[in-house]
C-alpha cells in the first residue's frame, strides 16, 4: 500500500478544534480530577487530601440515592422511549393520512426545553392541581394518582416526563430508518406470507440497529446529564428521592460551597460513564472496523 | 481635598489621570440579586441616596441568588471583581477574606461608630478574626408565624404564643375544611421552619450547643425529642399538595383564605402587600413560637479588593449610604425587614416589624441565625437529614436524632 502524503491543510484547518477539545475539555476533566484530591470548599485551594472526599462521598445517603436514581431513569426511560418511538414510527410508516401533521404533533414535546417540560407535568402531577383533581371533579371521590408526593414513586414521575419529552425525538430517527429500507424486502416478504410483526421483529429491527444505536447514545447523554427536569418536577424530592447524580454535584459546587465533594462526584460519574460505555463502544465500533478488514 | 489634587496635576502629567478619575462621580458597579418588584423598589434607595451623594450607581442585578453569587465569586477571584457586592452574613464570604480578596472596612465601622449602633451579634457576624468585611443593611428572622385574621375570628380563634396553641388553633381549622398551615416543602422552606421549631420548641441552650457547639450529644436530650415530635406533626396539618411547591404560592394560599397560617420569614409580607393586605389588619403576625426568639440573619455587602483608588472611595461612601438613618427606615420598609441599627426612628415602621423591634430590644432573645454559627456545607447536610425526616412518615424521632447526630460528628471541630 502507497504512504499518502500527509495533508497539512487538513490538520490547520483541524488546529482549532483539537486546541479546543485539548484545553477546554481534557484540561478541565484533568482540573476537575486534581480539585477532587484536595480539600477545596469555596475556592480552589491546593492542599491535598488524599480519598478523603470520595470516603465522605460514598458514606453519603443522598448520593447513593443518586446514582440509584440515574439507573432507574437510565433503563426505563432509554428502554420505553426506544420501545414507544419505535411503534409510534411504525404506525406513521403505515402511509396514512396527514402523516406529517402527526409527525409534528408526536415530535413537538422535543422542542421544548426540560424546564418547560417539568413546569407543564409538575401541574399535571400535583394532586391537587392536575389529573387527580380533574378525575375526582368527575365524580370518582376516591381516585388517587399521587405519585409525585410518594418517596417510592417520585423518580417514575420523572421518568414519565423523560419518555414524554424524548420518544419523539427517536421516533423521527427510526421513521428515517424505515423510510430507508430497501422497497424490495417488503414485497418479497408479502410474497413469502410473512406475518407482519415477524417481518419487523426479524428484519426490519436488525436492519435499524443503527438507529437504535444512536438514538440510544442520544438518550444516555440525556440521563446522565438529566438536571433541569428534576429540578423543576420534584425538585429532587420528596426528601432527596428523585435526586439525581448531576444535581448533586450542582447543589455541592454553587449552594453548598463545596467544590472538592462536587468534584469527586463528578469524577465518579465520569468513571462510572467510562465504565459503562468503554465496553460496549469497543464492541460497536472498533471491532466493527476490524470485521470489514 | 480639591487644592490637594490641583498641586498634583501640577506636578506631573500621570497624577492627571489618577485626579480626573477621582474627581468624576465614585463610580460603583453594584452586584446583587434583589428583583421582585418589592425589592428592586428597595435597592433604588440605595441607589438613589448613593447618586445623591455623588456617587455613580452601576446596577448589576441578577436573577436568583444562587447563580449571582458564583457569578461574583468568579469575578473576584478572577481579579475584575464588582465594586460592591451583595452576600449573606456569617460564614459565606469567610474564605475570600482569607485569601485576602476583601477590602479590610475597619476604618469604616470606626468612622461610623458601628460598635455603638449595630448589635454585637451583627458585628460577630460581619467579621472574621477580629476584621470587618462587610456592610450590614437589614436584619431578618426566617421564624414568623402568619395568620389570616379574618379566618381567625370566623374560626374564633386566638393568636398562638406557642407549639401547644398552634395544634389546637391546627385542629379547629381542620375540622372546618381549611389548610390549617400553607407548606412549601421545598428543602429551604423545610430546613427553615425546622430551625425555627429548633428555636422555638427547643430553646436557645438546645439550638445554640447544635449550631455553635456542633455537639452530637445535643441530640439525645429530650428538648430534642419534643423538637422532632414537634416537626413530625405539623406534617398532618399541611395539605396533599406541598412538595415543590414555591413560598409565594403558599402565601397566596393565606391571601385567598385557603389557609389560616404561614411560617415564613419578613419576606413574605411583600407577597402580603403586592396583594393589597395590611399588617394588623389582614393579616397578623406572631414571632417565634414557643420560646420568642429572633433568629437573625442579615444581608451584606462586601468590598472586594480593586485596582484602583477611586472603587475604594466609592466602597467607603456606599458603607456610609447604605447604614444612613433615613435610608435604613426607607430601605427597610420596602424590603419587609427591620433596620440593622438600633438608633432609627421606628415610627414609621409596620404593625408587624413593630413586634420584631420590641423582641429585639432583649438581648436575650437575640439569636445568631445558623448561617452565622456554621458553615453552608454543614448546613445543608443537616437539611438533607431533616427533608427527608419529613419525606419518611415511618421514620421515629430517634432514628431521626441519630441521622442528625452522625452529620453533626462529621463537622465537629
Amino acid at each position: 500500500m502507497k504512504q499518502r502524503p500527509i495533508r497539512w491543510s487538513v490538520y490547520a484547518g483541524l488546529t482549532p478544534a483539537i486546541l479546543i477539545v485539548v484545553f477546554a475539555y481534557i484540561g478541565t476533566i484533568i482540573w476537575t480530577v486534581g480539585i477532587s484530591f484536595t480539600d477545596s470548599r469555596m475556592l480552589p485551594v491546593a492542599r491535598f487530601a488524599g480519598f478523603n472526599q470520595y470516603v465522605r462521598l460514598f458514606a453519603t445517603e443522598r448520593w447513593l440515592t443518586s446514582v440509584q436514581n440515574m439507573v432507574i431513569v437510565g433503563v426505563l426511560m432509554i428502554a420505553i422511549s426506544l420501545a414507544l418511538g419505535f411503534l409510534l414510527a411504525v404506525a406513521l410508516d403505515q402511509r396514512i393520512r396527514a402523516e406529517g401533521f402527526l409527525r409534528t404533533i408526536i415530535l413537538y414535546p422535543y422542542a421544548m426545553s426540560f424546564i418547560v417540560t417539568g413546569l407543564v407535568w409538575q401541574w399535571i402531577l400535583n394532586p391537587t392541581l392536575g389529573i387527580e383533581q380533574t378525575v375526582r371533579g368527575w365524580g370518582f371521590e376516591n381516585f388517587r394518582f399521587d405519585w409525585i408526593i410518594q418517596k417510592e414513586t417520585a423518580i417514575y414521575c420523572v421518568v414519565l416526563a423523560a419518555v414524554w419529552h424524548a420518544a419523539g425525538l427517536v421516533m423521527a430517527i427510526m421513521l428515517a430508518g424505515l423510510r430507508g429500507i430497501d422497497q424490495d424486502l417488503w414485497k418479497a416478504s408479502r410474497i413469502d406470507g410473512i406475518k407482519p410483526w415477524r417481518f419487523y421483529w426479524h428484519i426490519v429491527v436488525p436492519i435499524l440497529r443503527p438507529s437504535f444505536i444512536s438514538a440510544t447514545v442520544l438518550l444516555s447523554l440525556g440521563v446522565v446529564k438529566l438536571y433541569d427536569l428534576v429540578l423543576v418536577l420534584t425538585g429532587g424530592g420528596p426528601g432527596f428521592s428523585s435526586d439525581v447524580p448531576a444535581k448533586f454535584v450542582m447543589d455541592y459546587l454553587f449552594q453548598r460551597q463545596n467544590i472538592g465533594l462536587a468534584t469527586a462526584a463528578a469524577t465518579t460519574l465520569l468513571i462510572t460513564v467510562l465504565c459503562a460505555l468503554t465496553p460496549w463502544l469497543y464492541a460497536e465500533y472498533f471491532r466493527a472496523e476490524k470485521r470489514k478488514d | 481635598m480639591l487644592q490637594k489634587y490641583r498641586a498634583l496635576i501640577g506636578a506631573n502629567a500621570l497624577a492627571l489621570a489618577l485626579a480626573q478619575s477621582a474627581f468624576a462621580a465614585e463610580k460603583a458597579e453594584v452586584l446583587h440579586w434583589w428583583t421582585t418588584e418589592a425589592q428592586s423598589k428597595a435597592v433604588k434607595v440605595f441607589a438613589d441616596a448613593f447618586n445623591a451623594a455623588g456617587g455613580e450607581w452601576v446596577d448589576n442585578a441578577i436573577v436568583n441568588g444562587d447563580v449571582a453569587k458564583p457569578t461574583g465569586i468568579n469575578r473576584i477571584v478572577g481579579g475584575n471583581p464588582p465594586t460592591v457586592m451583595m452576600m449573606n452574613a456569617g460564614k459565606q464570604f469567610g474564605e475570600l477574606a482569607d485569601q485576602g480578596l476583601l477590602n479590610n472596612l475597619d476604618d469604616v465601622a470606626a468612622a461610623g461608630d458601628w460598635k455603638k449602633s449595630l448589635p454585637a451579634d451583627v458585628l460577630e457576624a460581619v467579621s472574621r478574626d477580629g476584621h470587618i468585611y462587610a456592610v450590614p443593611v437589614n436584619l431578618q428572622t426566617p421564624n414568623w408565624l402568619w395568620y389570616n385574621k379574618a379566618l381567625f375570628e370566623k374560626f374564633g380563634v386566638q393568636e398562638p404564643k406557642t407549639w401547644e396553641d398552634f395544634f389546637a388553633a391546627a385542629d379547629k381549622f381542620q375540622a372546618g375544611g381549611i389548610i390549617p398551615l400553607a407548606f412549601g416543602a421545598q428543602p429551604w422552606q423545610q430546613h427553615q421552619l425546622f430551625n425555627g421549631v429548633l428555636a422555638g420548641a427547643g430553646g436557645r441552650d438546645l439550638y445554640l450547643s447544635i449550631f455553635r457547639d456542633k455537639n452530637p450529644e445535643a441530640t439525645k436530650t429530650p428538648e430534642f425529642k419534643r423538637v422532632a415530635e414537634t416537626y413530625a406533626k405539623i406534617r398532618s396539618y399541611t395539605d396533599p399538595g406541598t412538595p415543590n411547591r414555591s413560598f409565594n404560592e403558599a402565601a397566596s394560599m393565606l391571601t385567598t383564605g385557603k389557609a389560616a397560617m404561614h411560617i415564613m420569614g419578613d419576606w413574605e409580607k411583600g407577597e402580603f402587600t403586592a396583594a393589597g393586605w395590611v399588617a394588623g389588619e389582614d393579616y397578623g403576625c406572631v414571632l417565634g413560637l414557643g420560646q420568642q426568639n429572633f433568629l437573625m440573619d442579615s444581608n451584606v455587602f462586601i468590598m472586594p479588593k480593586g485596582e484602583s483608588e477611586a472603587a475604594a472611595k466609592a466602597q467607603a461612601l456606599m458603607a456610609e449610604v447604605m447604614l444612613d438613618k433615613d435610608v435604613q427606615v426607607k430601605f427597610n420598609n420596602l424590603k419587609g425587614s427591620m433596620p440593622v441599627r438600633n438608633d432609627v426612628d421606628t415610627s414609621g415602621l409596620d404593625a408587624c416589624s413593630k413586634v420584631g423591634l420590641e423582641v429585639l430590644e432583649d438581648p436575650g432573645k437575640q439569636l445568631a441565625g445558623p448561617d452565622w454559627l456554621a458553615g453552608a456545607d454543614m448546613l445543608n447536610s443537616l437539611a438533607d437529614v431533616v427533608v427527608e425526616y419529613w419525606a419518611t412518615p415511618s421514620e421515629t424521632p430517634d432514628e431521626f436524632a441519630d441521622k442528625y447526630a452522625a452529620v453533626l460528628s462529621e463537622f465537629q471541630e
